[in-house]
């Protein structure tokens, strides 16, 4: 298969003047994930869409995980008829890579309705993945009828109030945040005053010089409120991390990948597992995006978000399949 | 005897007569009033409630018919009433017994907002 490899910066962060392109083209689908490699500090996360060209040596770093999001077991509309399938070939592409994770990520809507056989499906799949540990943080679909009870009797060993936490894995500071509960009419994403506090006291005494990963389902930023895509008091939280050189916060919720930098913190978002939603305005809701069963092989793996880091901003540059 | 009873008859038909059509008028009014009062739809689509803001009488039971491919729940501001999660087709009623304004949003996606006014 011929190859022509296009590298263009998209997002214009600074309004450098560097040329825009149609990002519409560029949204990884799904059965895909996100490796993230904490690299000199500063995290880096590649879309594991193309794996199978990775350099290692190059993406060689202090400590390695895989961030998979909203799969949805239960889900099984026409926009994919299998998320179980799609799970399943997402872990069988982090099984498959040169670079290995030592740890996942779930960040969330792991379920589609909350019902116990969605979360043993999608806890059965997991247990094939070769690294053992999974870290979730629950997204509004794992939290329908009880207020997360059941999510927390499933994954909320060690964690306080709906599900929040925190842990260290190589000298990296890792925080999971739920912001998938009482949630206001009209309202977004909601982290509350209970949580805000612990997060406060959790990393006050850290160095400044800690790389920070924090983890949480709705974004932690304003991706398209009309939407829902953003959270009500985030802006409290961010400033907790204010001290910090390196914060990088993963989200799921939007089903597709968008990355920004706002001053020291990176804010990462990943495709879904199971099935892809349309970009910000460009349909009239959020909801699930069909897509034709002949473009689905072309848009399946032909979309790369490599992260690099420039100067000023983010420069993401888009490498597309011939 | 005969010619009395057939006067009685005649005037007891023509009041009978005149009652029937009287009751059939109010009858057929009740009726319609009450197909009105009786229900009103809101369809939930594309991450809203279709309408949005809906008046009717007291004693209307509102139905929620989730059309989306998505789930939603239907949840009063006011804790008044609450569904649990509807999947694509399932339903959600309430009877609005007492007039008021009622408030209601999806606990999934709380930007879906709608109002139902009872008067």
């Amino acid at each position: 298969m011929s190859q022509s490899k296009k590298d263009e910066i998209l997002h214009d962060h600074n309004h450098d003047g560097i040329d825009r392109r149609d990002f519409l083209k560029c949204m990884a689908w799904a059965g895909t994930g996100t490796l993230c490699v904490m690299q000199g500090g500063v995290l880096k996360s590649y879309s594991m869409s193309r794996a199978n060209e990775w350099n290692a040596a190059k993406m060689a770093g202090e400590l390695s995980f895989a961030q998979i999001s909203d799969s949805h077991m239960g889900f099984n509309k026409p926009a994919n008829p299998d998320v179980a399938g799609t799970l399943k070939a997402a872990v069988d592409k982090i099984n498959a890579l040169s670079i290995q994770p030592e740890f996942l990520l779930h960040t969330g809507d792991i379920s589609h309705l909350a019902k116990p056989e969605e979360f043993d499906t999608v806890d059965q799949i997991l247990k094939g993945a070769v690294a053992k540990d999974v870290f979730f943080v629950p997204g509004e679909h794992d939290v329908i009828g009880d207020d997360g009870q059941q999510y927390r009797d499933r994954y909320g060993k060690g964690t306080k109030g709906e599900g929040w936490y925190s842990f260290d894995k190589k000298g990296v500071h890792f925080v999971g945040l739920v912001n998938v509960v009482n949630l206001k009419a009209g309202g977004l994403g909601n982290l509350g005053s209970e949580q805000l506090e612990w997060l406060e006291a959790d990393v006050k005494q850290l160095k400044s010089s800690t790389p920070i990963v924090v983890f949480a389902h709705i974004p932690l930023w304003s991706v398209y409120p009309e939407w829902g895509w953003g959270t009500d008091d985030s802006a409290q939280a961010l400033s907790y991390l204010k001290k910090f050189g390196s914060v990088s916060v993963l989200n799921g919720h939007i089903h597709q990948i968008m990355q920004k930098v706002e001053g020291n913190v990176t804010f990462h978002t990943a495709a879904s597992t199971a099935f892809p939603q349309p970009q910000p305005g460009k349909a009239d809701s959020p909801g699930p995006m069909k897509v034709p069963a002949e473009q689905l092989r072309s848009l399946l793996g032909i979309t790369d978000v490599n992260f690099v880091r420039g100067q000023h901003a983010l420069a993401i540059v888009d490498s597309q399949l011939g | 005897m005969k010619g009395n009873f057939a006067r009685i008859g005649l005037a007891g038909l023509m009041i009978t007569l005149l009652a029937m059509l009287t009751t059939a008028g109010s009858v057929g009014g009740a009726a319609a009033q009450e197909k009105a009062a009786a229900s009103a739809e809101v369809k939930i689509d594309n991450f809203s409630f279709g309408p949005t803001a809906l008046t009717v009488p007291v004693g209307t039971t509102a139905t929620w018919t989730n059309r989306d491919d998505i789930p939603h729940t239907v949840v009063s501001t006011d804790n008044v009433f609450k569904s649990k999660a509807l999947d694509t087709d399932d339903k959600f009623s309430f009877v609005f017994s007492k007039p008021g304004t009622y408030s209601y949003f999806c606990s999934i996606h709380p930007k879906m907002t709608g109002q139902i006014i009872v008067q």
